[in-house]
């Protein structure tokens, strides 16, 4: 018991295990694999806008229309705004600190995520059956 | 107590004492070491990239919708303010994209010893620098200069 003195916690809160956060190892879990799967998913990303420099609407659709960079440029948007808003929502948590207002913020930015990620889907799956 | 403000720094040690919470000091009295940068910046990029993604769905959506609607996103991305957030962009992904592997290292124990903390900073910050030129250089050598 000698550990008491140093630690400024309240003995339910020691025995939860749990932060102020409440709960929090799936999100940071995910955040991680998303990071991971993004490093050769923006790099590719990099490496498609530079051999698309000065191509038109024709030559985009072109290369949307092969299934490989479909599927890509899916898994880029799929992972990228999980990602982010993932991170947006840890940067609410430091830093809104009325209940209420974080959960809005959070709930209005997952809503708006998902919905661009389903309209940048939409518009790469009409890019890739356009030439199929 | 001084100030009513104290109140919220009373609180009680496991053993039940009475103890005043200790106080972190203000970011302003802080010098500015490159980690404490890299950190901070790592979030903004990341803030920044978020805002980043508009332009890519703007970008997919118009390509979507057929050649005239590409050729206003593409006379956009062309223009002043458009290469300025290009730049941004491109920087700002190649800092997170560095700054997020330190962390993931990190994640994984690794790199966390003191000595190395600082070159490791300016490894990322370097990097950055180093493949956002690599990129523009490239873009417009490819354009044809």
């Amino acid at each position: 018991m000698a550990d008491h003195v140093k630690i400024m916690r309240s003995q339910l809160g020691r025995a939860r295990g749990l932060g102020a956060a409440k709960s929090g190892a799936e999100h940071w879990w995910a955040e991680r694999v998303g990071a991971a799967a993004l490093i050769p998913l923006s790099l590719w990303f990099v490496f498609s806008i530079l051999s698309l420099l000065g191509a038109d609407q024709p030559a985009v659709a072109a290369w949307a229309g092969h299934p490989l960079n479909a599927a890509l440029l899916l898994a880029l948007i799929l992972v990228t705004f999980h990602h982010a808003q993932l991170g947006l929502q840890v940067v609410y948590e430091d830093y809104i600190h009325t209940a209420g207002v974080r959960t809005a913020a959070v709930l209005v930015t997952k809503g708006a995520a998902y919905l661009l990620a389903l309209l940048a889907a939409l518009s790469v799956g009409k890019l890739f059956f356009l030439t199929h | 107590m001084k100030d009513v403000r104290d109140a919220a720094f009373v609180a009680r040690a496991s053993d039940g004492r009475l103890i005043r919470r200790p106080m972190s000091p203000h970011l302003g009295v802080y010098r500015w070491p490159v980690t404490m940068a890299t950190s901070i910046l790592n979030r903004a990029t990341g803030i920044f990239l978020t805002a980043g993604t508009l332009m890519l769905v703007w970008w997919l959506t118009a390509a979507a919708a057929g050649p005239a609607a590409f050729n206003v996103v593409q006379d956009f991305l062309h223009g002043p303010l458009g290469l300025l957030l290009l730049l941004g962009w491109s920087a700002s992904l190649f800092f997170h994209l560095l700054s997020g592997l330190r962390h993931l290292a990190w994640d994984l124990g690794y790199g966390f010893a003191k000595p190395g903390l600082n070159p490791l900073s300016w490894a990322v910050l370097g990097g950055t620098g180093l493949a956002t030129a690599l990129v523009w250089i490239t873009a417009y050598s490819r354009l044809g200069g």
